[in-house]
C-alpha cells in the first residue's frame, strides 16, 4: 500500500510554514505617525463596570468556567476515556461550544514509572485520545493542537501512587 | 507492509530558522590521530591475548600493571601542559592509570608512586627494579614534541617475568588532542590483554540534567569516555532528550522540543547547524542510527499512534516499517545492518521484537513475565541489552532469541542502556525515587563492575560512540 500526502495536507503545512515566516518578522522600529484629524475626538461612551473576572482567551477564564475539569486522568499504562474522564472532556466541549474563537492545546502526559521514549509515546496517545473524544462532542479537529511531554513534565513531585495518578493526564491549555 | 510517504519539498520549506535552535557554540572539530611507527626490542610474533576475555572469571583482575610516567626526549614547551613535555608525560600515564583503575580492569599502579624511567629505559627497561614492585606488566611510553607543535606519543607494553616486549605503538597527535594518545595506549594494554577490542578511545553524548523535578532544564551534551573534554551543545531553552553519536562522529541525532513540539533533529558538528529529519507536522521520537551512517530510523505518532519509520540521512522519503494499532517505537541494527530489535506494546505490555531491516518477519523475543523497553544490539551481536520492567527498573541482557537473560543491575530505576564500542560494558542512566536525580552508570557483562560516571551536573540518556578512527 503506497500514500502520499494530499494536496490539501501539503498545502496545510505550507501555509503554517509560511505563517511561521510571518511570525518571524520582527515589528517596524518605528510607528508611522498617526493620522493627523481636526474633527474632535468623539466623548467616550460610557464604560460598562469594568469586567472583574479573567477575559475569555485566558487559561484563567477556562478553569473558571469549568473547574478542575481542565484536566482529565488516566490508569496506568491506559489511554482509554472513562467515565469520570468522559464528564470533565463533556464541560470542556461545552465551554468551547460556547467560545468558538478559541483553540487549545491538549498536552498528554504520563508518570516517571515507564521508560522515557515509551511515555513519548503514550502521552501522545493519551491526548489523541481526549481530543478524539472532544471531537466526536462537536469540537472541530483544527481548533485542537496535541503535544506530548510524557515524564518530563510532572505536576505532583513525590515516587508514590499517588503523585504517580496525578500525572497520568491530558491537560487542555488554551492557545491565547 | 511498507508505507512511502513523500515529503522532501514540504521539509525543504520548514527548514528550522536559526534563531529558534537553542544552540550552543560548535565544536572545535578535533584533529586526527595518525599510527606511526616507534622504536623498540625487536618482537616475536603476535601470539594472542594473554589472558581470557574480560567475562570469564578475575584471572585478570589481579594482574599487576606499572604504569610509571612517559619520559620525555628532551623537555620543550608545550600547548597541551604548561609544564612541558616532561609533565605531559606524567598526566598522560595518570590518565591510562585511571582508566584501567575506574573499569576495574587490572590492578593498575600510577606515576604517582613510582619511579620516572629515563627516555633511554623506555625501550630497555630495568626489569630489575619493576620485579619487586609486584607488577607483572609494565608500561612505559614517551612524549616528543615534534617541530611542528605536533606531539608523538608512544606506548610500550612489556611483561616484568619474561622480560619481553608485548606491543608497542605510537602515535601524533595536535597538543589538543593529547588525551586521545593516553586512551589509544589504554586501548592498546586493554585489547594485547584481553584479547577483546578497545573502546577507551570514543565518546559519550548524554542529556545533561539541571532543576527541579516539575521544571527540569535538559540540554545536549557531550564528553569522552572518561568523562573529560566536556560539552554542553545546547543552551536549555528547550528540552533536548535521547541524542545519538552518527557512527563516523560526524553527527548527532537527538530530539528537541525547540518549536513546542518533540521532533528529531540532524545536528552537524562541525558546523553547529541542525536540520529536522523530516517534518509533516507529526511527532517524531526515538532516533537511531542505522550502522552505515546513512540511514535514520525513527518513530513517528501519526493521530496517536507511534510506528517506526526509516529515512536517508540526506532526506527524502520515509519508510514505515511497523503498522500495528499499538506503539511500536525505537529500534537497534544487529551490527550487519540486517535486523532490527525493536520495543512494542501490540501484546498489551511493553515487549522486545526482531523484524528484518526492511520491516518483514516481526516476531516477539521476551516473554520472561516482565516487560521490555529500549533494546539495544550490541556491537559485538551476540547480545541485546534492555530495560527490564518488572517491580523496578533494571538494566539486563539476553540472547538476539531472547534467551540467557541475565539481571545486570539493582537500581529502583535504571533504563536506557547503550554498548560500549566493544560490546563489554553497558552505560545506562539511574534516576533516584521521589527527588528524580539522575545519574549516568556503567556496568560490565559480569555486573560486578559497576560504576558511577562523574558528570558535572545530572545526566540521562548516555549514547556510547563507536571508536574513533
Amino acid at each position: 500500500m503506497t500514500f502520499s500526502i494530499s494536496k490539501t495536507a501539503a498545502a496545510v503545512i505550507l501555509t503554517s510554514a509560511l505563517t511561521l515566516g510571518a511570525c518571524s518578522k520582527k515589528a517596524p522600529e518605528e510607528l508611522p505617525p498617526a493620522p493627523l484629524t481636526s474633527t474632535p475626538a468623539p466623548t467616550p461612551a460610557p464604560t460598562p463596570a469594568a469586567p472583574t473576572g479573567p477575559v475569555v482567551g485566558s487559561q484563567a477564564h477556562f478553569e473558571g468556567a469549568v473547574g478542575s475539569s481542565t484536566v482529565v486522568y488516566f490508569d496506568t499504562d491506559r489511554f482509554n476515556i472513562d467515565s469520570s474522564d468522559a464528564t470533565a472532556l463533556q464541560a470542556q466541549a461545552q465551554y468551547f461550544a460556547r467560545f468558538p474563537q478559541l483553540t487549545f492545546t491538549i498536552e498528554g502526559h504520563t508518570d516517571e514509572r515507564g521508560t522515557r521514549e515509551y511515555n513519548l509515546a503514550l502521552g501522545e496517545r493519551r491526548a489523541n485520545s481526549a481530543k478524539n473524544y472532544l471531537v466526536s462532542l462537536g469540537v472541530a479537529p483544527n481548533r485542537i493542537r496535541t503535544v506530548s511531554f510524557g515524564k518530563e513534565r510532572p505536576v505532583a513531585l513525590a515516587s508514590n501512587a499517588g503523585a504517580w495518578a496525578q500525572n497520568r493526564r491530558a491537560a487542555s491549555i488554551i492557545i491565547n | 507492509m511498507k508505507v512511502t510517504i513523500l515529503l522532501p519539498l514540504i521539509a525543504a520549506f520548514l527548514a528550522v530558522p536559526g534563531f529558534a535552535q537553542d544552540l550552543g557554540e560548535p565544536l572545535a572539530e578535533g584533529g586526527d590521530v595518525e599510527d606511526i611507527v616507534i622504536d623498540g626490542e625487536d618482537t616475536g610474533d603476535f601470539d594472542g591475548p594473554l589472558r581470557g576475555t574480560v567475562t570469564d572469571e578475575s584471572d585478570w583482575e589481579d594482574l599487576g600493571i606499572a604504569i610509571p610516567a612517559f619520559a620525555t626526549d628532551r623537555e620543550r614547551p608545550t600547548p597541551a601542559n604548561a609544564d612541558g613535555t616532561g609533565a605531559l608525560g606524567r598526566e598522560i600515564a595518570r590518565v591510562i592509570t585511571s582508566n584501567l583503575r575506574n573499569n576495574g580492569l587490572f590492578k593498575p599502579t600510577g606515576p604517582d608512586s613510582l619511579p620516572n624511567p629515563s627516555f633511554a629505559q623506555i625501550t630497555a627497561p630495568a626489569y630489575s627494579s619493576w620485579n619487586g614492585r609486584g607488577a607483572e606488566m609494565l608500561v612505559h611510553g614517551y612524549v616528543r614534541a615534534r617541530g611542528d607543535d605536533r606531539l608523538v606519543v608512544g606506548c610500550y607494553l612489556y611483561d616484568v617475568a619474561l622480560q619481553d616486549e608485548l606491543i608497542r605503538e605510537g602515535w601524533v597527535v595536535r597538543p589538543a588532542d593529547w588525551r586521545r594518545a593516553a586512551h589509544k595506549c589504554s586501548d592498546l594494554i586493554y585489547a594485547r590483554l584481553t584479547g577483546e577490542d578497545p573502546f577507551f578511545d570514543s565518546r559519550i553524548a548524554y542529556i545533561a540534567e539541571t532543576g527541579p523535578k516539575d521544571n527540569r532544564v535538559k540540554r545536549l551534551a557531550v564528553m569522552d569516555s572518561d568523562g573529560a573534554n566536556h560539552r554542553f551543545l545546547t543552551l536549555g531553552s528547550a528540552t533536548a532528550l535521547t541524542p545519538r553519536y552518527s557512527p563516523d562522529y560526524s553527527k548527532i541525532l537527538y530530539l528537541s522540543y525547540v518549536d513546542g513540539n518533540p521532533r528529531i533533529y540532524v545536528y552537524d558538528i562541525g558546523s553547529g547547524q541542525q536540520t529536522l529529519i523530516t517534518e509533516n507536522r507529526n511527532p517524531t521520537i526515538a532516533p537511531r542510527w542505522a550502522p552505515d551512517g546513512q540511514h535514520i530510523l525513527f518513530s513517528m505518532a501519526v493521530a496517536g499512534n507511534t510506528d517506526i519509520y526509516r529515512v536517508p540521512v540526506s532526506g527524502g522519503n520515509s519508510t514505515r516499517l511497523t503498522d500495528t494499532p499499538g506503539i511500536d517505537i525505537g529500534g537497534s541494527y544487529s551490527p550487519d545492518g540486517r535486523q532490527i530489535v525493536f520495543e512494542s506494546d501490540r501484546s498489551g505490555t511493553q515487549q522486545c521484537y526482531v523484524m528484518n531491516a526492511d520491516g518483514t518477519n516481526q516476531r516477539r523475543i521476551t516473554f520472561f513475565g516482565g516487560r521490555c523497553a529500549t533494546p539495544e544490539w550490541s556491537p559485538r551481536g551476540d547480545q541485546i541489552a534492555f530495560t527490564r520492567i518488572a517491580g523496578d527498573f533494571n538494566v539486563a541482557v539476553m540472547t538476539p532469541a531472547g534467551r540467557n537473560l541475565r539481571v545486570l543491575t539493582s537500581g529502583w530505576q535504571d533504563e536506557a542502556p547503550t554498548w560500549a564500542p566493544n560490546g563489554r560494558i553497558i552505560q545506562f542512566f539511574r534516576t533516584t525515587r521521589d527527588a528524580g536525580r539522575s545519574s549516568l552508570w556503567q556496568v560490565d557483562l559480569t555486573g560486578r563492575n559497576e560504576r558511577r560516571l562523574p558528570t558535572p551536573v545530572d545526566a540521562s540518556d548516555p549514547a556510547w560512540g563507536p571508536i574513533r578512527p
